[in-house]
């Protein structure tokens, strides 16, 4: 179980009380009338599935309630920063943990048995 | 194997049962268990002598430190270890003292019989302590075992080592068990494992089984040494107790029937067997080191050649091994590695030494040597029965077969041998298995890999993991303000989610179909009272209220008046109807927003993300009123004069206070929201009081209602009459792919609206295609028949199969007012088939429907305007 730093809050808090938003920083268009279905596939529909740095929602449902976004790094599962709503991405080359472990998992066995 | 059928029925049942699988039980669990988080700046997993020394610099500084053991006793190897002493005590007494000093100081808790099974992010540890197990009467308030949730700022892993066995022909006799067992049943339980004693070893610490046996009195036959040249110090001490020692020799067989009886001995390489004669056999390849937390930890081992073991290599959080699990065998070292890490841990959690501790440890040898895989005469590997997984029954011919059959990764060599998926998940096995595998494929043993550790490190009750979250406990039980009285009515529950719903209100003698009939009729003939707690209440207030809402609903809000409703259709951005309900204007900037009861939270959530998210710019407060409110509706031709009596300050004529309105004043004298609306087609009211005067309001209702013929009725009552009129239940009429229009609800869709959440959705090309499932109405050919929820329908019933399917049925029910069966369905291109007959093939019969609109009851709507 996960702690998460709730930048309203300004402490870790369990896992418990937080639940994942989806991709971070795709603002809802103003023109939504006049957009083709090409955009709004794009804007609704389509996201990347990172493997590595993703910018994501999260809100303190069980807590303060409000949305922020979070810099996680999906293999490690590990976050580096949190940050209110309604900021920019953060500066992730000043974020990346110095020595990130790599992760043991089936894959990384399977090639090493090669 | 013939004949086919004696398979399910005879062989794999036999197999099955040989194979020694339980069987599970069918009895509610009588124990119960309990589940606690703790906090704490180290703690330390093991409690030998590297856990205890660790615990104990740790706890000086004034940290907070758990200490957990698997044993009951404090000690690890020190059970059986005597030749320790530390600080002028024996090594199993200083223990004991040291867990006994620790136990006094108020910033530690020690936890032994409490297995470390799970190590999670962030240092979140999951223990396992068994409380009574080992009580003959235990205290019935204890917990069979309890569930310890660790948060630590840093972790001492104190894991020690497990002792691997010989792989040699016919290892599985009874009496042939590990050197430190015997070693433990002679130093710790007093017990000599047998009267003429046999060692089979590749390093010197089953030396010392021997040596111990020996001076307690019991025979050493010999032992057998794989290597050339064991241990000096142990050699000598071997041979001034007079016990042979056979270095370079393996044990290629033994015999005996209940137990072993005899060992085969023979040089390595080949040459005659000497058979001797023992009673126990004494084993020992050497230590593994345990690295299952540090590698859950998702740490990375490393393997040391030198040793050939996997030792931590990668930390990935804030831990440090120490010990045996550390690679480190000398006892001095041991202690001073753990009293270090132990400062340094605490130090790191903000805690520092006042003095530097020290204790001064010794013991008679230091140990050396050590093998992994099949030893060297265990015999010819098609045939011999050399155990490498006891529990799976794997030998080190299937290791080799796997090999042969292609099976090149340790990972698929696992799967066909099953070698370590038993309960002990390879802590015998996994080492001796990948030897075996890395010679056979002529590849050294880190390059073949090494399967991952996963929790738990042993097996862990499903009463631990599930703990308080069962029964009733399972899941919360939500019960509205009036659910005692609607009991004592005779009321019938059916859940809601988490709330407990009146179903009906069986009268004595009547079954569930007569009671909805009676409730169904008496609505519409006289009035009913029906309890709407569940609904979801939102209220949205502020300046920019309106103006939220219009872009939350499909529907306008600003032409609503304060003190009028509408019905409102909340779609997801991708265009599909996710709630409906009424929404009442009380004030400029303040509506009384419903829910359906299933979508209460998501809804407010949705609410709270398009309001923090996307439009912050609004000024608006969104509080949840769900349970602040109870909802009594009265619905019938009677519905007003059952209320008039009770309400104060509202004119409740058509002219004052007509269809969806909504009126602030008092009912019984408190304080009241009164709605003017129906989800029934009859003149209709619904009373929200404060929860708390749910109960004394519903009575007072009833008492006027009864005497006029009026009855409380059910959800299932609700769903018939609403389904009369076509009114949709979302989430039963729609499966979420629903648009306004498929439902006949285009009207509510503002066609003006510049924007709403749903408004680009509802444009795309596939919501706007012909041939959409569309929902109406069916009336079965045969008005007694009532359709099945769920039922397919087709248009052709003699096509050939599969059938081309092209709706379903969503709501089915005897309708008492209108004499028959009424049904809604989900049909493709369903508007423009009114009339049409269609079919519904069952199991033992075709039914014909023909398609209908969706009102079955007063067309017009007259009855909700008297």
């Amino acid at each position: 179980m996960l702690l998460i730093y709730c930048p309203y809050c300004e402490e870790e808090r369990s896992e418990l009380e937080f639940r994942q938003g989806g991709d971070a920083h795709i603002a809802r268009p103003t023109n939504m009338t006049e957009m083709s279905d090409e955009d709004f596939e794009a804007f609704f529909f389509l996201r990347d599935n990172v493997k590595g740095l993703t910018f994501e929602r999260w809100r303190h449902l069980n807590g303060c309630g409000r949305f922020f976004n979070a810099a996680r790094d999906t293999v490690s599962d590990k976050f580096l920063t949190t940050y209110k709503a309604g900021l920019p991405r953060p500066d992730v080359s000043t974020l990346r943990p110095a020595a990130s472990a790599p992760v043991e998992t089936y894959e990384a066995t399977e090639s090493d048995a090669k | 194997m013939w004949p086919k059928q004696a398979w399910k029925h005879v062989y794999e049942p036999q197999i099955r049962a040989a194979a020694g699988l339980g069987v599970s039980p069918t009895e509610d669990d009588t124990d119960h268990y309990s589940s606690r988080y703790a906090h704490c700046d180290v703690l330390v997993i093991g409690a030998g002598l590297a856990g205890l020394s660790a615990a104990l610099a740790a706890a000086k500084t004034g940290a907070r430190v758990i200490i957990c053991d698997e044993q009951p006793e404090v000690g690890g190897a020190l059970h059986y270890d005597k030749s320790v002493t530390i600080d002028g005590l024996d090594g199993f007494t200083w223990a004991q003292a040291t867990a006994a000093n620790l136990k006094q100081m108020k910033n530690v808790k020690v936890l032994p019989r409490t297995t470390a099974f799970g190590y999670y992010a962030q240092n979140f540890v999951g223990l396992n302590e068994r409380v009574t197990e080992h009580l003959a009467k235990p205290d019935k308030k204890l917990p069979r075992e309890r569930l310890w949730q660790v948060r630590a700022k840093r972790v001492i892993i104190a894991t020690g080592a497990i002792e691997r066995h010989m792989v040699f022909a016919n290892n599985d006799r009874p009496g042939i068990m590990l050197a430190s067992a015997a070693r433990t049943f002679l130093n710790h339980f007093g017990v000599a494992v047998g009267k003429k004693i046999g060692v089979y070893t590749a390093n010197d610490s089953a030396y010392e089984a021997a040596f111990d046996l020996k001076r307690a009195g019991v025979t050493i036959a010999a032992i057998v040494d794989s290597r050339e040249k064991p241990g000096e110090g142990v050699l000598a001490e071997a041979r001034s107790l007079g016990i042979e020692v056979l270095t370079g020799h393996g044990v290629v067989t033994t015999s005996g029937n209940l137990r072993v009886s005899s060992m085969s001995v023979a040089r390595n390489g080949g040459g005659a067997a000497r058979k001797i004669a023992i009673d126990a056999l004494l084993m020992s390849a050497g230590w593994t080191p345990s690295v299952h937390m540090f590698s859950q930890s998702r740490g990375k081992v490393a393997y040391d050649n030198e040793t050939q073991r996997f030792l931590p290599g990668t930390y990935a959080q804030d831990c440090l091994s120490v010990g045996a699990c550390n690679g480190t065998n000398d006892l001095q070292a041991t202690i001073e590695e753990s009293l270090a890490a132990g400062e340094l841990m605490a130090q790191a959690s903000g805690y520092s030494a006042s003095q530097k501790l020290e204790l001064q440890g010794s013991n008679a040898f230091s140990w050396s040597g050590g093998m992994a895989g099949a030893a060297e005469g265990a015999g010819p590997d098609t045939t011999v029965k050399a155990f490498i997984d006891f529990q799976n029954d794997v030998c080190a011919k299937d290791i080799r077969l796997a090999v042969r059959e292609g099976m090149h990764s340790i990972e698929h060599i696992k799967r066909f041998t099953t070698n370590g998926m038993a309960t002990d998940q390879g802590k015998l096995s996994n080492i001796h298995g990948l030897a075996i595998a890395a010679e056979t494929l002529g590849r050294e043993i880190p390059k073949v890999g090494l399967t991952t550790f996963r929790a738990p490190y042993t097996p862990v009750t499903f009463g631990t993991l599930i703990n308080h979250a069962r029964g009733e406990l399972f899941d919360p039980t939500r019960k509205t303000p009036t659910h005692a009285l609607e009991e004592a009515q005779g009321a019938v529950f059916e859940d809601v989610g988490q709330w407990k719903r009146a179903w009906y209100y069986a009268r004595a003698g009547e079954d569930m179909h007569q009671a909805v009939n009676r409730e169904c009729k008496t609505v519409r003939d006289v009035a009913g009272m029906f309890d709407a707690s569940t609904l979801g209440k939102i209220e949205v207030v502020g300046p920019d209220a309106a103006q939220f809402l219009n872009l939350i609903y499909t529907n306008s809000w600003d032409t609503l008046k304060p003190g009028r409703c509408r019905y409102g259709i909340m779609l997801r951005e991708d265009g599909f109807v996710y709630d409906d309900g009424v929404v009442g204007r009380l004030a400029e900037d303040r509506f009384h927003v419903t829910t359906t009861t299933g979508g209460a939270a998501r809804v407010m959530n949705h609410m709270e993300d398009y309001l923090q998210t996307e439009f912050p710019h609004l000024n608006v407060w969104l509080t949840s009123a769900t349970e602040q409110w109870a909802v009594i509706a009265v619905q019938g031709p009677k519905a007003r004069e059952i209320i008039a009596p009770l309400v104060e300050g509202i004119d409740l004529s058509n002219e004052a206070f007509p269809h969806m309105s909504v009126r602030e004043g008092k009912i019984c004298g408190v304080p009241t929201r009164l709605f003017r609306m129906s989800f029934t087609g009859e003149l209709g009211f619904e009373v929200n009081v404060p929860a708390d005067f749910g109960p004394a309001v519903w009575e007072a209702i009833r008492a006027q209602a009864e005497p006029l013929g009026a009855c409380a009725y059910g959800t299932e009552t609700m769903h018939v009459l609403r389904a009369e009129k076509g009114y949709i239940i979302v989430g039963q009429d729609t499966d979420g792919t629903v648009t306004p229009d498929d439902a006949s609800l285009g009207w509510a869709v503002g066609k003006k609206k510049p924007d709403f959440v749903g408004i680009r959705g509802l444009r795309r090309p596939d919501l706007v295609a012909d041939g959409r499932k569309q929902l109406v109405g069916l009336l079965t050919k045969d008005p007694k028949v009532v359709l099945e929820e769920g039922a397919q329908i087709v248009a052709d019933p003699n096509q050939t199969l599969p059938m081309t399917m092209i709706g379903h049925v969503t709501s089915a029910y005897w309708s008492e007012n209108c004499g028959r069966s009424i049904a809604l369905a989900l049909v493709a291109g369903g508007k423009a088939r009114i009339g049409e007959t269609l079919y519904v093939p069952m199991p033992d019969k075709t039914i014909a429907v023909e398609v209908s609109d969706m009102v079955f009851f007063d067309k017009e709507g007259g009855r909700l305007h008297v």
